[in-house]
């Protein structure tokens, strides 16, 4: 049986169980490799992409249950050589340590800036607190949401 | 000067006479003088021992949920809690004497507490649940006054009330008092131990656990007679504290003194919703009061008995009758509550196990599954939110299936309708 699915704009035919976690199937199969496993439980943010916008945990979304809703992973938002808005915001600030939260950080801090572009501090803490980071580069992610939104507002480049 | 004329006066003098009285009845029942302003206790003045006491007593009372905004200054107010009637903004409750309550007397803080009228007369919403705190004692009130007057002075000022057009106007609520406020103290019963009598002053009182857990009335009025046959907080049900609460002949003082201590009584169920404060709160009350309101909530919840449809065994059908939803519980739920999974054997409940499952009214499941569950006590492992991973049909479909797989209850009716619905209401 196979399961179609759209990553970033493009249609792919899966040839996996509808239970297999959407994160697998991102790493496995389609070679998406930014969204990392980290526990595997919905607990730690690392697997983080979004579904139509919003930021899921794709550890725990079976991809039979995608259906015809559209998946953004952090390829989706930029290349190494033209990275995206909050990818070159997260490069600026030094937000990475070990770098493996960040790919779910990002994913995170892009589905806010979406909507809320211009969010208070306490915003932007409440929005990214269910993803961990165990380096503790905390300060900095806050600060690289920060110089995101201002970038998109024009503020700063 | 004719006789027409002269029924017409006296009939107008009646009707004046008639309207001055009425009125005047009205504003002496309305009416509620100022209490004359005090220059904010100095704190060494206050008892050590009164406060520790006040502070165990402000923790049953659970006064810093409601008095403290999303990460606020703890007791300075303005958070937001949504009524039927429209939002109200807690008060500021630090000794600030501005814009908080350190120019109030004790007086003036018992009046409040007990009959809901502000240090200057207004009167107060019934919010503030002084239809129980009217029950508690004077001395008790005393030492919640000197707690709050031993914090640290916030200046911060609630914004305004956001209410429906014209239950701003105050003196409206002096009509609520008289139809609703109860002011008997509780009279301890001599038939039941000293710990059941203290966990009853404790849950009628300051607890206010009928608060959430009694239905109310049209006017927002808690129904006397339906004590602790369950209502609704915040969109989560507040399940009956009596014999027809679904799981009650699994509760005992032991199970219920976990769950109120910890949030999570092992094997049995978690605290979800508003009431995972509540048991955070109650994380810091002594172990004896907490026993006591246990003790007193356990008999409550085997008083009578109540007759059950009886149950409906699907168990082990659940499998072939929803093969799909079977699979897509295996992706998004298995990990944690296959029976195997480390939840379980780390002693968290199964779903067999808990009430929201179990439930007439799939409420509680359903925001289990949007809203997920936080450990109110710990960092410990949690329910993710599955709000944005699943579609309304596929909640609605794997909560047919655990229910169906897990439990013998009947099959919830209408569930993808009140999926939808409750998402809905969730995003207001």
């Amino acid at each position: 049986m196979t399961i179609s699915i759209t990553v970033n704009g493009a249609k792919h035919e899966i040839g996996s169980d509808p239970d297999t976690p959407l994160l697998y199937v991102l790493r496995d199969d389609l070679e998406l490799n930014g969204a990392k496993f980290g526990c595997g439980l919905g607990q730690c943010g690392a697997c983080t992409v979004h579904i139509d916008g919003k930021a899921v945990f794709s550890c725990i979304t079976p991809v039979g249950a995608i259906g015809d809703r559209s998946i953004r992973t952090l390829e989706g938002l930029g290349s190494v050589d033209a990275p995206g808005i909050v990818q070159k915001a997260f490069q600026d600030e030094q937000a990475a340590q070990c770098g493996y939260c960040i790919a779910g950080m990002i994913m995170r801090a892009q589905a806010l800036l979406e909507k809320i572009p211009d969010p208070t501090d306490e915003q932007i803490r409440e929005h990214m607190q269910p993803n961990l980071c165990r380096c503790g580069t905390h300060a900095r992610i806050l600060h690289a949401v920060r110089r995101a939104s201002d970038v998109m507002a024009g503020v700063i480049r | 000067m004719g006789a027409t004329n002269r029924k017409l006066l006296a009939g107008a003098t009646l009707f004046g006479l008639a309207t001055v009285v009425g009125l005047g009845i009205a504003g002496w029942i309305v009416y509620e003088p100022e209490i004359p302003r005090i220059k904010p206790p100095d704190r060494a003045s206050l008892s050590p021992a009164l406060i520790r006491r006040g502070e165990q007593l402000a923790a049953v009372g659970d006064c810093i949920v409601c008095h403290t905004a999303d990460n606020g200054p703890a007791l300075a107010g303005s958070r937001a809690l949504a009524t039927p009637f429209g939002t109200l903004y807690s008060n500021n409750i630090t000794p600030d004497p501005d814009s908080g309550i350190g120019n109030w007397s004790a007086d003036a803080f018992r009046r409040a507490m007990k009959q809901g009228v502000a240090r200057d007369g207004s009167h107060l919403y019934p919010a503030l649940p002084y239809e129980h705190f009217s029950r508690v004692t004077d001395d008790d009130l005393d030492a919640v006054y000197a707690f709050l007057m031993s914090r640290d002075p916030v200046k911060k000022t609630a914004p305004p009330n956001e209410l429906m057009p014209g239950l701003g106007f105050r003196p409206l609520l002096a009509g609520w008092k008289l139809l609703f406020l109860r002011t008997a103290a509780t009279a301890s019963n001599p038939s039941e131990s000293p710990e059941w009598n203290r966990g009853r002053y404790l849950v009628d009182g300051l607890a206010h656990c009928g608060g959430c857990h009694a239905p109310r009335n049209i006017l927002g009025g808690e129904e006397w007679g339906k004590h602790f046959a369950g209502g609704v907080a915040e969109g989560w049900n507040a399940p009956p504290l009596d014999a027809s609460n679904v799981s009650s002949e699994r509760w005992n003082t032991e199970t219920l003194y976990e769950y109120l201590k910890t949030g999570t009584a092992r094997g049995h169920s978690s605290a979800a919703g508003p009431m995972g404060p509540v048991t955070e709160g109650l994380s810091r009350l002594n172990d004896d009061d907490v026993r006591s309101i246990a003790t007193y909530i356990d008999s409550t919840m085997h008083a009578g008995t109540v007759t059950r449809p009886a149950g409906r065994r699907v168990a082990g059908d659940a499998v072939q009758s929803h093969p799909a939803t079977s699979t897509l519980f295996e992706g998004a739920c298995g990990g944690c509550h296959e029976p195997a999974a480390p939840m379980a054997s780390r002693g968290r409940p199964l779903l067999s196990d808990t009430s929201d499952v179990n439930a007439p009214d799939p409420r509680n499941a359903i925001q289990a599954v949007l809203q997920g569950i936080k450990d109110p006590t710990s960092d410990a492992p949690f329910m993710p939110p599955f709000t944005d991973n699943l579609t309304d049909e596929q909640v609605a479909d794997l909560l047919a299936y655990a229910r169906s797989r897990f439990t013998s209850q009947s099959p919830w009716p209408h569930l993808a309708n009140t999926v939808r619905d409750i998402r809905k209401e969730n995003a207001r």
